[in-house]
């Protein structure tokens, strides 16, 4: 009897984490092609996915629009603070080199957060969702409002691999991410391919923001949270690959939930790290990406 | 108002400690540090805890908090030697967070997010307050002054000079049979050490530290000094702390004068002034307010000039 009880619970956390990984990957993609194409680690992805989840909450609470709608507003919105701050703030300093951008991103996440805390204060908001029981089978429990989110993030991750495969702005942009020089040559516009991506990749980070925001709640902070486990999923699976991006948010995922079985849930983002110096340690390219050092 | 001043003058000496240490790391060993604000509370923790807890004398508290630090450093510059630099900015940001979500959950040690409060202070109970402030400004100052002239001869020594090569080509200072892991080791443990002296400093001069007071903001404002100041200078380093102190403490009288803000709106803007300034002072000056002497023995000052 009690080995079934460890079982079960054992495949509750593992099905918690493959949920939870499944919607980390989608920040964690937009964090993986910004890398991939702009070559430097973007920080800002933490204030994006709190301004894409405030915008979702805006249209969710404020103009009662269903969820999905809100998403939708969560990465247009996000997306296009993206394409702003990266054009007027992040672009100048590309040419001082990767850590001063580094830098920069991170300056702009603060000063990004600290707006919608001057907008929204600090204190905690949930989204407007309708209740409904949780769904059990198998002595496993799962919310709908879980399933949703990862239909969402299921389909929004298979669009990106669609608009990367088959579209020709996503094709320039794979180009761009391997051989920038090749790429102009053969004529793509760089400065173009730049764009789209951060608008993409920072509107990815305010939907996933938006996404982690549904389970619980939001704060100015939400985003800054969730950063750990973003870089960690986005370098476990190798930075600028996209299905490493996917395989790298699973793993950091079901570990996370699975490190509730010896640690405290306090260390949750400690699982994070944890999982970057063991994948830089041991293979420094991550699972499916290229070089590290 | 004097015992404010004071208190401020006590904190750019901090941060000036801290923006030295940084300089050894990346100004002149040009390894990224994102996590700075890690080994600050490695020091203040391992300090306030020997003396707290073991009843250990201060210096002893303060000398273990900067040696374990060093070694914390030592540690986290070797197991990330083989990482490239944006590598390396995630390592050392996540170093950070995690020390302080350490700091937070293990409340046996540090009271969590409680913190730790009654550190002792030296001669705190024999002294007035404005005493001590005053005889705790004179002993930064004096560690600053030592800081400096030891860091700035370390410049000036073989060893800086093979740093400083390590930074600008390192493939070209191992061929010139320079063990270059072993320096940038020994570089960042060094940096480490002052940055968790600082710390140290810090919080037997507050009497109170918590982990929400090593926040990765902490780490930009000391970027910030560097910056402002000039990376790789370490006059450079002490202005820019000075400049960055008064400029954090003047945002503190500016903004209350704003009518209709609350309180979380007020700490709202001085944190995105702040971080705008940094990007402003990136934007204009990377090289920074005093930017690193080219030094050249043969060359003169003005050849170099047209060199670059």
């Amino acid at each position: 009897m009690r080995e079934q009880r460890v079982l079960t619970q054992f495949l509750q956390l593992l099905l918690n984490g493959a949920m939870a990984g499944t919607i980390l990957a989608v920040p964690a993609i937009g964090l993986t092609v910004i890398f991939a194409v702009l070559r430097f680690p973007n920080f800002a992805v933490a204030s994006h996915a709190t301004i894409g989840a405030f915008a979702g909450y805006v249209a969710n609470v404020s103009l009662g629009l269903p969820v999905l709608p809100a998403i939708v507003v969560a990465f247009l919105v996000a997306g296009l603070v993206g394409l702003a701050s990266d054009e007027l703030i992040l672009k100048p300093f590309r040419a001082a080199g990767f850590i001063t951008t580094a830098i920069g991103s991170i300056a702009l996440t603060i000063a990004l957060e600290n707006v919608v805390r001057f907008m929204f204060g600090n204190e905690l908001r949930g989204y407007d969702l309708p209740l409904m029981r949780d769904w059990r089978f198998a002595g496993l429990r799962v919310g709908p409002q879980q399933v949703e989110n990862l239909a969402i993030a299921l389909a929004v991750t298979a669009a990106i691999f669609a608009f990367l495969a088959f579209t020709r702005a996503g094709k320039a942009m794979r180009a761009v991410a391997d051989n920038p020089t090749l790429a102009g040559i053969k004529g793509v516009n760089g400065e173009t391919i730049a764009r789209t991506v951060s608008f993409v990749g920072m509107g990815l980070a305010g939907l996933g923001g938006m996404l982690l925001g549904l389970d619980t709640s939001i704060d100015p902070l939400t985003g800054f949270r969730a950063i750990l486990s973003i870089f960690a999923a986005a370098v476990v699976g190798g930075l600028g690959s996209v299905p490493g991006a996917v395989v790298g948010a699973l793993v950091v995922g079901i570990g996370e939930e699975l490190s509730l079985l010896i640690l405290s849930p306090n260390y949750r983002s400690a699982v994070g790290f944890l999982a970057i110096l063991l994948v830089l340690t041991v293979r420094p390219r991550g699972i499916l990406g290229q070089r590290a050092y | 108002m004097e015992n404010y001043l004071i208190a401020m003058a006590v904190s750019a000496g901090l941060y000036a400690l801290m923006a030295l240490g940084l300089n050894v790391i990346w100004g002149m060993a040009g390894q990224v540090n994102l996590g700075l604000v890690g080994f600050f509370a490695v020091g203040a923790y391992v300090s306030a805890l020997l003396t707290l807890k073991l009843g250990a004398p201060i210096a002893a508290g303060v000398l273990a908090g900067a040696l374990i630090a060093a070694a914390v450093g030592a540690v986290v510059s070797l197991v990330t030697a083989r990482l490239r630099g944006d590598y390396l900015a995630i390592v050392t940001l996540g170093f950070a967070e995690t020390i302080r979500v350490v700091a937070s959950n293990e409340i046996w040690l540090t009271n969590g997010t409680d913190g730790i409060s009654g550190i002792p202070g030296p001669w705190r109970a024999a002294l007035t307050p404005g005493e001590f402030n005053l005889f705790y400004l004179c002993l930064v100052a004096a560690l600053v002054i030592v800081a400096f002239a030891l860091i700035d001869r370390l410049a000036h020594s073989p060893f800086g000079r093979v740093l400083r090569a390590i930074r600008d080509d390192e493939q070209a200072a191992a061929v010139a049979g320079k063990h270059t892991l072993a320096f940038k080791v020994k570089a960042f443990a060094f940096g480490s050490a002052v940055l968790g002296l600082a710390g140290a400093l810090y919080g037997h001069y507050t009497s109170y530290i918590a982990p929400d007071l090593f926040l990765p903001l902490l780490t930009l404002y000391i970027k910030l000094a560097l910056l402002a100041g000039g990376v790789g200078n370490n006059r450079g380093a002490v202005l820019g702390a000075v400049v960055v102190v008064t400029f954090l403490e003047s945002t503190r009288f500016v903004v209350p004068l704003i009518p209709g803000l609350t309180h979380v709106q007020g700490a709202a803007l001085r944190e995105f002034l702040i971080s705008a300034a940094l990007i402003v002072v990136l934007r204009l000056r990377p090289q920074g307010l005093l930017p690193e002497a080219r030094m050249h023995p043969v060359l003169a000052k003005e050849q170099m000039a047209a060199q670059t």
